[in-house]
């Protein structure tokens, strides 16, 4: 989903010598429509720095004696130019545009589409939204490991926890970072603090620390819950047929969770089977141990 | 386009020894005030130097962009406007591009006025706005 492939092409907007300025009244609306757009953007000087980033690299700007000649010796740059001169905002970006071609890239969804509802989230409408560990604040614990059905989190070499698939997460999901007894995940584009990294209060962990155990929310294992209600419907459902019925029940079953972890609804209708979350948080916990055994082992190691 | 050529402002565009700029759009998220974001931008197309402008930091992050790991290593000081310093830390260490301790300053638009950004993340080190 976020493939080094849909890297998008840097733009760097070029005034130094031998360009003119862009009108000063054009610049940062020009900057803006080219960012909005899900491009990166350099204003001058630069662009040696971004040659050696590697990637694609189109440079605009005015050149009265023409467009001078860039190259990237080592190759890995791949350089476009195009002089805008005299070219409104808007024909401007539309160079950009055509200069990119075919390359596919992530793109910003535009105002109007986001007022419409819900964006399908593709490899080009992928929304950024996952969780980002303040390493001061995290113990290694492993509990979001263990409660993540996703795969988002892993151990890092040095047995610490680290986010490994990002583009796994669930859209406007902070389901984990309630489980975190050190208010120590956060999500930056979530609405309110501390999930959106803003400071934490001593009274924020307080209550962090006293649903931890988010199962409580449901009274009992969550899972355990899940598995106990998906089996009623089951037994329903044989003997009613109906699947809608299973249905609703769970609906019905999870909303309580959804309200009280403010868990978006299309998270919860998307949990794969009971068998399969079983199977899921087994590995989980497997892998939460492991790491644990080798930090404790590894701590050990280096004070023998 | 026929502005003159202002030489003072080619001269801080390409001088070495300024604090490098990175502006974080946001792009994706309404959680920045867009008021403070763009009056932010123009702010920084005004000052007359070179600066950095990504799309969505989380994005870059979550891309392991390597564009990252440069800025974190620069050896010029870092001023980053964006939004909460301990989100953009961690974003930074996501990407396996841990900022460093010192010489990182990172301007909150999310909280704060666009004016107070530009003053704060403008300034040289004698207290001046560049």
């Amino acid at each position: 989903m976020i493939a080094e492939a849909l890297l998008p092409p840097r733009v760097v907007v070029y005034e130094g010598a031998g360009a003119i300025p862009l009108p000063a009244t054009d610049r940062a609306s020009i900057f803006a429509s080219l960012l909005d757009r899900g491009y990166a953007v350099t204003r001058a000087g630069a662009a040696a720095a971004d040659l050696q980033a590697g990637g694609a690299l189109i440079v605009i700007g005015c050149f009265p004696d023409g467009p001078p000649v860039v190259s990237d010796p080592s190759g890995r740059c791949d350089v476009t130019i195009r002089d805008v001169t005299g070219l409104s905002v808007g024909e401007t970006v539309a160079a950009v545009e055509e200069a990119r071609g075919e390359r596919r890239m992530n793109r910003p969804p535009e105002a109007s589409a986001v007022a419409n509802g819900p964006i399908a989230n593709t490899a080009e409408t992928w929304k950024p939204w996952f969780p980002v560990i303040d390493t001061a604040r995290c113990t290694n614990c492993m509990q979001c490991l263990s409660f993540c059905l996703f795969d988002v989190y892993g151990v890092a070499t040095d047995h610490t926890l680290r986010v490994e698939n990002p583009a796994n997460c669930k859209v406007n999901c902070p389901a984990c970072s309630r489980v975190c007894p050190e208010v120590a995940i956060m999500f930056p584009k979530y609405h309110a603090g501390p999930i959106d990294g803003g400071p934490v209060a001593e009274s924020d962990v307080h209550r962090e620390k006293m649903k931890v155990d988010i199962s409580a929310l449901l009274g009992g294992d969550i899972y355990a819950k899940l598995r106990e209600r998906s089996a009623d419907a089951k037994t329903r459902f044989s003997k009613e047929r109906s699947a809608d019925q299973a249905l609703s029940e769970r609906r019905r079953c999870l909303t309580k969770l959804a309200d009280a972890a403010q868990i978006p609804r299309e998270v919860l209708d998307a949990l794969p089977s009971p068998e399969e979350i079983q199977r899921r948080v087994e590995a989980a916990a497997a892998r939460a141990s492991a790491a644990k055994e080798a930090a404790g082992a590894a701590d050990a190691g280096g004070t023998a | 386009m026929t502005e003159p050529h202002p030489q003072a402002e080619t001269a801080a565009m390409l001088a070495d020894d300024a604090a490098r700029i990175l502006y974080c759009r946001c792009a994706y998220a309404q959680v920045v005030p867009a008021a403070v974001k763009d009056a932010v931008l123009e702010g920084l197309a005004a000052a007359g130097r070179g600066f950095e402008m990504v799309p969505d930091l989380c994005e870059m992050a979550a891309r392991r962009d390597p564009h990252l790991a440069e800025l974190a290593r620069g050896d010029r000081p870092l001023r980053i406007f964006a939004c909460w310093p301990r989100a953009v830390q961690g974003l930074f260490a996501l990407a396996d591009a841990p900022l460093p301790k010192q010489g990182v300053e990172i301007l909150n638009m999310r909280t704060d006025t666009a004016e107070a950004v530009l003053a704060g993340g403008l300034a040289t080190p004698d207290g001046a706005r560049s």
